[in-house]
């Protein structure tokens, strides 16, 4: 424990390079992280809702059936 | 204020008529700050502030008889009937529009509502990806004619619609439909469920509640029919929801409610598109901040543990009467 510690804080903390490449990367990741995340559960709630969903209903057959007016 | 200003001197008359009652009794004088030969006089005394009391109350209960009830400009009847509460799905906080309805309720919508109403302020373009493909969004728009720019010799022209073009109108201006429509205005749909009160159930009550025939002793004027749920009951467009007036082409049995249901969710999605979108980034803003609370609640108990736990002494100076004593003394030790 102590180890991973001290390992972490000399390869990534301890300079101010690596310290503000570790923020951004970081930030990046749990960004697209928590992006996926978040997005994955709510298409998981609101499934056969969504327009992607229900397109491969209609993307197959293009320009057809529009019989309005 | 009033209450207790009531209930005391209420209990106040109480003791007294007590203290009248039994006249040996010298033990109520302890609740009752009149001694017992005092006991006729204080029921005097005590006839001014019930009596005020009393008339405080009844000139309130008086005012709110009078000025406290609801004042309604208008009757129930132009009030219009309020509409029924559905649990809508769409509305919920987590619950997207369901897309496959917002495709029955456009499919309503071109072949029912647009005969009459406009939807002008939504373009072909949002309905791709939301209602239908690509593809069918623009063969739907170049079925309809669009002024173009003016060409060299300042002509305007038509030109098939594009993706960019907004739905058309079925009238050119206001003026066109009130002439078409015996003087009374459709109203435009795109904002439509927020611009009434009610929203979604106000708009589903009034395409389903049109009675077979109005009540006995309901006025309705020439050329309206009977509503209840519209303001003033006598609304211009006639009923137009009936069964199987459309055909789905998923197969879904068109109902006059389901119709109705469809077409609803659809101007839900017309005045507000953006709610999918909306209801996800608000569960996310909730998810982040909810986490930067509690790092800030823990922060600041970090920060407080050592002044919240520290223990504060006070040693008083030792008192001495005379004041010499705390002079040093001159030669103790050497």
């Amino acid at each position: 424990m102590a180890g991973l510690s001290s390992f972490i804080y000399n390869t990534f903390l301890r300079r101010n390079v690596t310290m503000l490449g570790t923020v951004f990367v970081s930030a990046f990741a749990m960004q697209l992280a928590f992006d996926t995340a978040s997005q994955r559960t709510w298409d998981s709630i609101n499934k056969g809702r969504q327009w992607k969903d229900i397109k491969h209903a209609y993307i197959q057959k293009p320009e057809e059936d529009e019989d309005e007016e | 204020m009033l209450a207790r200003s009531a209930l005391r001197s209420a209990r106040s008359v109480g003791a007294a008529a007590r203290n009248a009652a039994s006249k040996t009794a010298s033990r109520s004088a302890s609740t009752s700050s009149s001694t017992a030969e005092g006991a006729a006089s204080s029921w005097k005394t005590n006839a001014l502030p019930a009596g005020a009391t009393a008339f405080a109350v009844g000139t309130v209960a008086w005012y709110c008889h009078l000025y406290g009830r609801n004042v309604d400009a208008m009757t129930p009847a132009e009030e219009g009937l309020h509409p029924t509460q559905y649990p809508w799905e769409h509305a919920k906080w987590y619950k997207t529009f369901d897309h496959q309805s917002l495709r029955r309720g456009f499919q309503v919508y071109r072949e029912v509502c647009a005969s009459c109403h406009s939807l002008a302020r939504v373009p072909y373009r949002t309905l791709v990806g939301t209602i239908m493909t690509v593809d069918e969004a623009k063969a739907l728009a170049e079925e309809n004619e669009y002024d173009t720019e003016p060409n060299d010799e300042g002509e305007i022209e038509k030109r098939p619609g594009k993706l960019s073009d907004y739905l058309p109108s079925p009238y050119k201006n206001d003026e066109a439909a009130r002439a078409a429509n015996n003087g009374a205005l459709p109203p435009d749909l795109s904002l439509i469920v927020k611009a009434r009160h009610g929203g979604c159930d106000y708009i589903f009550s009034l395409l389903t509640g049109y009675p077979e025939e109005p009540p006995a002793g309901a006025v309705v004027q020439e050329g309206l029919n009977f509503n209840p749920y519209f303001p003033g009951t006598g609304i211009a467009m006639a009923r137009v929801l009936y069964d199987d007036l459309v055909e789905y082409e998923d197969g879904t049995k068109a109902t006059s409610s389901q119709m109705a249901k469809d077409v609803v969710e659809f101007l839900n999605w017309a005045a507000e598109p953006e709610m999918d979108d909306r209801k996800l980034m608000g569960w996310k803003v909730l998810a982040v901040t909810s986490v930067l609370f509690a790092i800030s609640v823990w922060v600041k108990r970090y920060k407080w543990a050592p002044i919240k736990s520290r223990k504060v002494v006070y040693n008083p100076p030792i008192q001495s009467s005379n004041i010499l004593s705390k002079l040093p003394k001159p030669d103790k030790k050497s």
